[in-house]
C-alpha cells in the first residue's frame, strides 16, 4: 500500500527524519506513535507530498509520488488542525471539496450521522472547535478511497462523536482500507489500531503489534510500556 | 493726420492722373506682369487674370495696385527674388506666389518692400518660399490676410515668413505663416502691431522680437513651434490674448524674454509647453491675467530680472509653477491661483490663509542634475519639497504669494 | 487552478476587508471629486495617490491573505490538486479581487460624476491600467515574501519594508546617486534606475501622460526618445508585465519545494 525507503528529512538544521524505512500493506488500522517532535506528523506529510523529502523514496499504491498529484485521488486525509476559510459556509466548503474532488453522496449519511444539519448555513468561522472537527471528519470520509490518513481525529470531540468516529473507522477496516492515524490518546490507540508504528528521534524505534510492544518491553499495558520506551531511551 | 493727409492726397491724384486698368492673362496682348508694369502709368491697376505666369525678378518701381482674380500663379521658378516693391503706395493683392530661389548669399524673397511707405500685401498665398514678405526700411504699411506656407526643414537654408528690418509702423494682421524658420520676424522695427496671426510649425521661433520697441502684439496663436516665442532687447512692448501652446523640447518656450524692460504681458494663455515663459535680464515687467496650464515650468526666472510683478494668474496643473536658479528674489507674486496650492480659507474670503511657495526644492534639483527630473511625483521628492517648504534652505524665503486665491481667476 | 481561483475570489468577496478597501476607494474618489470639483485635478491627486498607496494595500493584503488562509492551503494540499495551481489560483484570487474593488471603487465615483462625458477618460484608463499592475505585481511580491517565511511577524515586518523601500527609500538612493555621478552621462542609467522598481515603472506612466512638457526639456537622446515617442510607453508596459511575471514564477518554484 505505502512503502517508504530511506526517508529523510531535516527543517534547517533539525532532523526528523533521518532513515525510515516503512512498509504499510493493504488493510487494517496503523499507528504513528511517538513523543513530541518524534516525526510523526512529518512522516504523514511526506507521504501526502505536503512536506518535499531530502533523501529517500515514497510509493503509494505503487506510484512513487514525487511531482505526482493524482495519486491523492486514492487518499482521504484528515488535518491536525480543523481551520477551514472562515467566510465560507459548512455547505459550502463540502460543495467545494466535492467540486474538487469528485462527486459523492456519502456526506449526507455522515452529516446525520455527526448531527451536522443545524450547521449547514452556518459560517466556518463562527463554529466550535470540536464541531469544525465534525465537518473536518466529514469532508475526509465522504470519499471512497483505499487509504486514509487521519491525524489526530479525536481532537475536540464530544463522547459521543468519539464513539461514532470509532465505529466510523471500524466500517471502513471492514470495507478493507488502509487507515493511518496518530494520536495522543493512547486508549484511543490502543482501541482502535491493528499495528503501531514508533517513531523516535527520527528513526523507527518499534513496528509490530501492541501484544508485542507489550512483550518487548515487559510492561502489562500500552500506555506503560510506551512511556518504559521514553524513560529508557531518554536515560 | 499727416499719413492721412497723404494717403488721401495721392487717392487724388490717381483721379487727377485718370488712372487705368491695366488687364493681364495668358492669352491677352499684355501676358506678363512685367510688360504690364512697364506699360502701366502711376496710380494704374493691374488685375491680373488666373492663369500661370512664370516670372521673376518683378519691380514695381511706380505707384500700382496689383490685383489677381481667382488667385493666379507667379512661378519664380527658383531662380530668385519674385517681387520687388521700390516705390510708395503700391497695394499687391490676391496673387499666388510660389518657387522662390534659395541663395546662401542673397535672402531671396516671394515679395520685398524696400524703402517705401503705404503698401498694402493682402491675401497672398506664398508657397515653396526662401523668405516670404519681407518688409526692408519701410513704414506705414499693412500686411493683411496673407498664407505663408514653407517647407523649411533646416535652420541655415531656409528665411522667414513676415520680416520686418528697420522698418516702423507696419500692421500685420490676419496671417498665417507655417513651416518656416522665424513665422514673424521684427528686428528694428518700432510702433508696428501684430494681430489676429496664426504662426505653427515653424523651426525655430513663431514670432522674434529683436531690437524692437514699442510694439504691440495681441490676439495671436503660436503653436508648436521649434522655440517658441522670443522676445529679445526691446522695450515697451505689450503681449495681450496671445495663445501659445505645445512648444516642446529642450530649448523650447512659449516665451522667451531676454533683456526687456516695462512690457506688459496680459491676457495670455501658456498651454502645455516645456517651459512657459522663460525670463532673462528682464525688468520692470506686468504679468496679469495668464492662464498658465500644463506646462512642463510655467515661468522659469534665470537671473537679472527685478521688479516684474506677477499678479492675477492662475497657474493650473504645471510640472512647476516657477523655477529659480538664485536665491535673490525681487519680483512680487500676489493674488495669483496655484493649482498646487494646499492651503485652506477659513474665513472664506476666496484668499488663503497660508502663503503659497511656487518654488519647490526639486526644482534646484533638476536645474543641477537635469536627469533628476525622472523622480518627478515621486513620494520621497514630496517628503523633501515639503521639508524645504517648511524651513526654506535653497529657495528665496521672501518667494512668496502672500494671498493665493483659492479659485481660479475668471476674468 | 480555475476552481481554487474562484473560491478564492469568493472567499474574498464575501470577506470584510474587501469591503472595506472598495469602500475607501469609493470614498477617496467621491471626496477627491468634491473637493477638486474637477476631473482632471481629481484624476491628477488620485494618480499620487494611487502608486502608493496601491502597492501598500497589496502587499499587506497579500501577506495577510496567505497566513489566515494558511490551514486551507493545507486542506487543498491535501487534495489531488497540483501545487502550483494552488498558489497561483490563491495569488490570483487575491489580485483580481483587489484590482476589482480598485476599479469599482473609483470608477463608480468618476462614472457618476461625468467621466465618459470628459477628456480625462484617457488618463483615468491608465491610472486604473497602472493600479491594476501595481496590485497584481505587489501581491505577488507579498506571496513571494509569505512563501520563504513561516514566521508572521517577520513576515509582516518584510512587507512593510518592501513597501517602504520600493515607495521612498529606492528613490533617496536614486537620487543621491544621480547627482552624486552628475558629470557622467545619466540618461541610460536613470532610465534603468526606473526600470528596476515598478513604483518608479508607473510613476513613469503617469508622467508620460501628465509631465510630457517638462521631460522634453531635458536633453538626453536616450530620454527623447523614450519619452518623446511611443517608445517610452511600450517599454514600461513590457517591464511592467515582467514584473508580474517574474515573482509569479518564483511563486510557483518556492512551492514546489515548501514544506507544509
Amino acid at each position: 500500500m505505502v512503502n517508504i525507503e530511506n526517508l529523510h528529512k531535516k527543517f534547517n538544521k533539525n532532523v526528523v527524519l533521518s532513515g525510515v524505512d516503512l512498509t504499510i500493506n493493504e488493510g487494517g488500522i496503523f499507528a504513528v506513535l511517538g513523543p513530541n517532535g518524534s516525526g510523526k506528523t512529518t512522516l504523514i506529510k511526506s507521504i501526502l507530498c505536503m512536506v518535499i523529502p531530502n533523501k529517500g523514496n515514497i510509493s503509494v499504491l505503487g506510484e512513487n509520488i514525487k511531482n505526482n498529484a493524482a495519486y491523492r485521488h486514492k487518499i482521504d486525509y484528515l488535518p491536525q488542525i480543523a481551520n477551514f476559510p472562515n467566510n465560507l459556509k459548512v455547505k459550502e466548503l463540502i460543495k467545494m471539496i466535492k467540486d474538487l474532488r469528485g462527486k459523492t453522496e456519502a456526506d449526507k449519511q455522515l452529516i446525520e450521522l455527526f448531527g451536522l444539519e443545524p450547521f449547514l448555513d452556518k459560517k466556518l468561522g463562527n463554529l466550535s472547535g470540536g464541531t469544525k472537527q465534525k465537518v473536518n471528519i466529514v469532508l475526509t470520509f465522504m470519499f471512497d478511497s483505499p487509504l486514509i490518513i487521519l491525524d489526530e481525529p479525536t481532537t475536540g470531540l464530544d463522547p459521543i462523536s468519539l464513539i461514532r468516529l470509532k465505529e466510523l473507522i471500524q466500517t471502513e477496516k471492514a470495507n478493507g482500507k488502509t487507515i493511518l492515524i496518530t494520536s495522543h490518546i493512547m486508549s484511543f490507540v490502543e482501541e482502535v489500531s491493528d499495528e503501531i508504528v514508533f517513531l523516535l528521534e527520527g528513526k523507527i524505534y518499534f513496528k509490530g503489534s501492541i501484544s508485542e510492544l507489550k512483550t518487548k518491553t515487559n510492561q502489562p499495558d500500552f500506555e506503560h510500556a510506551i512511556a518504559s520506551i521514553l524513560t529508557n531511551n531518554h536515560a | 493726420m499727416k499719413k492721412q493727409f497723404v494717403f488721401l492726397l495721392a487717392i487724388f491724384m490717381a483721379y487727377l492722373n485718370n488712372a487705368q486698368n491695366i488687364e493681364v492673362c495668358n492669352t491677352c496682348p499684355i501676358h506678363t506682369l512685367k510688360t504690364a508694369i512697364e506699360k502701366a502709368k502711376d496710380f494704374d491697376t493691374i488685375t491680373v487674370k488666373k492663369g500661370t505666369y512664370k516670372e521673376h525678378d518683378i519691380v514695381i518701381n511706380k505707384p500700382l495696385t496689383i490685383i489677381g482674380e481667382n488667385y493666379p500663379i507667379i512661378d519664380g521658378e527658383l531662380k530668385g527674388e519674385i517681387i520687388t516693391i521700390t516705390s510708395g503706395n503700391v497695394t499687391v493683392d490676391g496673387l499666388f506666389i510660389m518657387n522662390v530661389g534659395t541663395s546662401y548669399t542673397e535672402d531671396y524673397a516671394a515679395i520685398r518692400v524696400r524703402k517705401s511707405k503705404y503698401f498694402e500685401i493682402k491675401n497672398l498665398v506664398l508657397e515653396k518660399l526662401f523668405f516670404g514678405i519681407y518688409i526692408e526700411k519701410s513704414n506705414y504699411g499693412k500686411i493683411f490676410h496673407n498664407k505663408v506656407i514653407g517647407d523649411a526643414v533646416e535652420e541655415y537654408n531656409s528665411g522667414n515668413g513676415i520680416q520686418l528690418w528697420y522698418s516702423n509702423h507696419i500692421e500685420v494682421e490676419h496671417n498665417h505663416v507655417q513651416n518656416v524658420r522665424d513665422g514673424i520676424y521684427l528686428e528694428f522695427a518700432d510702433n508696428c502691431s501684430i494681430k489676429n496671426n496664426v504662426s505653427t510649425n515653424n523651426l525655430r521661433y513663431g514670432l522674434h522680437f529683436m531690437f524692437s520697441n514699442d510694439d504691440i502684439y495681441q490676439d495671436n496663436t503660436f503653436e508648436n513651434n521649434g522655440a517658441g516665442v522670443a522676445v529679445m532687447f526691446s522695450k515697451k512692448i505689450k503681449m495681450y490674448n496671445n495663445i501659445f501652446r505645445k512648444n516642446w523640447g529642450t530649448a523650447s518656450y512659449g516665451m522667451l524674454l531676454k533683456e526687456i524692460n516695462d512690457a506688459e504681458i496680459i491676457g495670455n494663455v501658456f498651454n502645455e509647453n516645456t517651459i512657459g515663459i522663460n525670463i532673462e535680464g528682464s525688468n520692470r515687467i506686468v504679468y496679469k491675467n495668464n492662464d498658465f496650464e500644463n506646462n512642463g515650468w510655467a515661468i522659469k526666472v534665470r537671473g537679472a530680472c527685478y521688479t516684474n510683478t506677477f499678479t492675477e494668474n492662475n497657474f493650473l496643473y504645471n510640472s512647476f509653477d516657477i523655477a529659480y536658479n538664485s536665491k535673490v528674489n525681487d519680483n512680487v507674486f500676489d493674488k495669483n491661483f496655484w493649482s498646487n496650492y494646499t492651503g485652506y480659507d477659513l474665513n472664506k474670503d476666496g484668499i488663503g490663509d497660508v502663503p503659497y511657495r511656487p518654488v519647490k526644492l526639486f526644482s534646484y534639483i533638476v536645474n543641477r542634475t537635469p536627469e533628476t527630473i525622472i523622480l518627478l511625483r515621486s513620494l520621497f521628492i514630496d517628503i523633501i519639497d515639503f521639508s524645504e517648504k517648511v524651513s526654506p534652505v535653497f529657495t528665496p524665503d521672501n518667494l512668496l504669494d502672500n494671498n493665493p486665491l483659492t479659485k481660479r481667476i475668471i476674468w | 487552478m480555475l476552481k481554487i481561483l474562484k473560491y478564492s475570489f469568493y472567499d474574498l468577496m464575501r470577506s470584510r476587508w474587501s469591503y472595506v478597501y472598495l469602500a475607501f476607494y469609493l470614498l477617496l474618489g467621491t471626496v477627491l471629486l468634491f473637493l477638486n470639483n474637477d476631473l482632471s485635478k481629481a484624476v491628477i491627486t488620485l494618480m499620487n495617490v494611487i502608486i502608493v498607496l496601491v502597492p501598500l494595500i497589496g502587499t499587506i493584503f497579500g501577506v495577510m491573505y496567505y497566513y489566515n488562509s494558511k490551514e486551507f492551503t493545507e486542506l487543498l494540499l491535501a487534495q489531488p490538486l497540483k501545487r502550483s495551481s494552488i498558489f497561483l489560483g490563491q495569488y490570483l484570487g487575491v489580485a483580481i479581487s483587489l484590482s476589482m474593488s480598485l476599479i469599482l471603487g473609483l470608477g463608480i465615483p468618476f462614472i457618476l460624476y461625468g467621466l465618459f462625458k470628459s477628456s480625462a477618460i484617457w488618463d483615468f484608463s491608465l491610472l486604473l491600467i497602472t493600479g491594476a499592475f501595481l496590485t497584481f505585481i505587489f501581491t505577488a511580491l507579498a506571496f513571494n515574501i509569505a512563501l520563504s517565511n513561516e514566521n508572521k511577524i517577520k513576515g509582516f515586518g518584510y512587507a512593510i519594508l518592501l513597501w517602504l523601500f520600493l515607495a521612498i527609500i529606492y528613490d533617496g538612493i536614486f537620487l543621491m546617486s544621480l547627482i552624486m555621478f552628475e558629470d557622467y552621462p545619466l540618461d541610460k542609467l536613470s532610465l534603468v534606475g526606473t526600470m528596476l522598481n515598478p513604483i518608479d515603472l508607473s510613476r513613469t506612466l503617469i508622467l508620460l501622460k501628465l509631465d510630457i512638457s517638462a521631460l522634453l526639456g531635458y536633453t538626453g537622446a536616450i530620454f527623447k526618445k523614450f519619452f518623446g515617442t511611443n517608445f517610452g510607453l511600450i517599454i514600461s508596459f513590457i517591464m511592467l508585465i515582467i514584473w508580474v511575471i517574474l515573482p509569479t514564477l518564483r511563486i510557483v518554484k518556492k512551492s514546489r519545494k515548501k514544506d507544509f
